[in-house]
């Protein structure tokens, strides 16, 4: 059964931000149409997770109310479809990312199962006293702590690409970090959450594997905003999460080099992902199974298909055109205000603002935005690394996504102003 | 739709200005804190500094970082603190937290500003925020009567 995608945009068409128009028609979201604290919701917390169109809670719901059955295992009739949506989710995701091979696409909880998983499955397996990683001081938590820990457990070292006041990666200094031959992994983020720098991955890629480092990239923040073409950003790994891109909450993707999968132990073991087991031992399936150990989100993978199947519809020419037009007009209003401070520089960044206000902290300014119905994030964003590196304990962050209006940046704004006037600043 | 909200319920005029004024506030070295405790959810930060005298607390000083409401909260109790027996104030911060939590109420504290607080208790987002101090001087005291550390826990 197909799933039906309700979007009417016309997408050959340049969008009027002035006019209001989004590459998303708002009515295919209905949480966006409610009131908060008596005014119209402004939704600008996206970076921590996206709202869901109808088309995606209709293909949950669809599964729970027509094939709801495991899959893989049974072989009644509704296991049969169950499956089948599941592995078509699957092999539309590969199409999604430029995946040569849907075996190599494993569906994980989320970005931090992804990371968690290849520092586990590869990491444990393979790294050695001495072998070092490479990662950059602008990761989320998720993509640093386990590669944290996996370090600590087998004797490697942990080097760091700085973050130039631009807010760029210091590209020089990677290449010295690189230089001796000991990095056998770098695992940077494609575009940093905390300040929208979007790094030069390829550039990156083309230096680790130079040097004889594959590479992890987390796309939690770029697959929702950017064309992903894993063979084009030349990463070995590439972890997103469903959430941020339209998708149920608990889901997620990691997709790696078949040849790197098969080459890895798998990380949850259990039912589903083994070929033949005996009191004492057991032998692992076939790709992408292995990864997969005991029921998965089945109901959330066939929505993450219909996500995909939107995100594709509305396309990414669109998203990137919408996004920038907004994210210059957020820049130029927020530059307005006395004594506020964007965080980055001249890197190029997404629509994706992280500042702070001198003489009012981010919790009473999220605090008061909230009171205004407009929704931001205020806190240390789980880089707190970078953020000691800024020199702030918390900030402020702004980011909008494709069913994000003009006027909204504008109504948010004019909260952050009334907001001094009101902490009388 | 979610009800309407009042911000002045929040920020009362009292904590706006212990917020912007905070008593008895003052740089501390790492070495003299008593007790260093950080609100994981925000990175809010804050120390404790002070003596005991004859079961008396005395020079009670706080430093860190965090928003007007924690400000404010260190403020009054810095404040309320100051002269107190520590076995006064233990029970005073098991009665303040408990009443944010929902149980009891602050007007227990009637010889206070820290009443004010009350309306912390409709955002629970911020309710660490407000007793982030309070556990700060509960492991502060411990650590000045010796007491093993981590036995105030952080909730």
């Amino acid at each position: 059964m197909k799933t039906n995608v309700c979007c009417s945009f016309d997408s050959a068409r340049a969008l009027d931000i002035a006019r209001g128009e989004t590459p998303a028609p708002r009515s295919d979201f209905p949480a966006l149409a409610q009131r908060v604290h008596d005014h119209p919701l402004v939704y600008l917390d996206n970076a921590a997770t996206s709202q869901r169109p109808q088309s995606v809670v209709r293909a949950e719901c669809e599964y729970y109310g027509s094939c709801n059955a495991n899959v893989h295992r049974a072989l009644h009739f509704l296991a049969g479809e169950a499956t089948e949506r599941y592995e078509a989710a699957r092999r539309r995701v590969a199409e999604f990312i430029g995946a040569p091979d849907p075996r190599e696409v494993i569906f994980t909880s989320g970005t931090t199962a992804g990371v968690n998983l290849v520092a586990a499955g590869w990491g444990r397996k393979f790294l050695q006293p001495g072998d070092a990683l490479l990662l950059t001081e602008m990761e989320h938590h998720s993509n640093l702590v386990p590669w944290q820990r996996v370090a600590r457990e087998r004797g490697a070292e942990l080097r760091f690409i700085p973050v130039t006041p631009d807010g760029a990666l210091d590209l020089g200094a990677a290449r010295r970090l690189l230089a001796d031959g000991r990095v056998k992994l770098v695992a940077l983020t494609w575009i940093s959450n905390v300040l929208g720098t979007e790094n030069p991955v390829s550039e990156i890629a083309a230096l680790a594997h130079a040097a004889g480092a594959l590479v992890f990239l987390d796309g939690a923040q770029g697959v929702p905003h950017r064309r992903t073409r894993v063979g084009e950003l030349d990463c070995d790994f590439l972890a997103f999460s469903g959430h941020k891109a339209l998708a149920p909450t608990g889901t997620g993707i990691l997709w790696g080099r078949a040849a790197l999968l098969e080459a890895m132990d798998p990380f949850l073991s259990g039912g589903d992902m083994i070929e033949r087991v005996t009191l004492t031992e057991a032998t692992w399936a076939e790709l992408p199974h292995k990864f997969e150990a005991g029921t998965p989100h089945i109901a959330g993978v066939i929505a993450l298909g219909a996500a995909v199947a939107y995100l594709e519809r509305i396309g990414f020419d669109a998203i990137t055109e919408h996004e920038a037009a907004l994210n210059r007009r957020l820049n130029e209003r927020l530059a307005e205000i006395p004594g506020l401070r964007v965080f980055g520089g001249a890197a190029p960044r997404i629509a994706l603002v992280s500042f702070d206000v001198e003489g009012l902290h981010p919790h009473d300014l999220a605090q008061f935005l909230d009171s205004r119905g407009v929704a931001i994030r205020a806190g240390h964003l789980c880089a707190q690394p970078l953020l000691r590196k800024l020199g702030v304990n918390a900030v402020n962050r702004i980011s909008p996504y494709i069913y994000n209006t003009a006027e909204e940046i504008d109504r948010a704004v004019a909260a952050v102003i009334e907001a001094r006037k009101w902490f009388r600043l | 739709m979610v009800s309407a909200m009042s911000l002045d319920d929040l920020y009362q005029e009292i904590l706006l200005d212990h917020a912007r004024h905070p008593r008895r506030r003052g740089e501390i070295g790492e070495g003299e804190a008593l007790a260093d405790l950080e609100n994981p959810v925000c990175g809010d930060h804050v120390r404790v500094r002070l003596r005991i005298e004859e079961g008396r607390v005395k020079d009670l000083l706080f430093d860190g970082k965090g928003c007007a409401i924690s400000t404010a909260s260190s403020s009054l109790l810095a404040e309320y603190a100051e002269g107190r027996t520590v076995a006064e104030l233990r029970e005073s911060i098991a009665r303040f937290t408990a009443a944010l939590r929902g149980e009891g109420s602050l007007d227990e504290f009637v010889d206070s500003d820290l009443r004010a607080l009350e309306g912390v208790k409709e955002f629970p987002m911020r309710i660490k925020c407000a007793t982030l101090a309070w556990h700060a001087l509960a492991q502060a005291l411990d650590h000045a009567e010796n007491k093993p550390a981590g036995t105030e826990t952080n909730s």
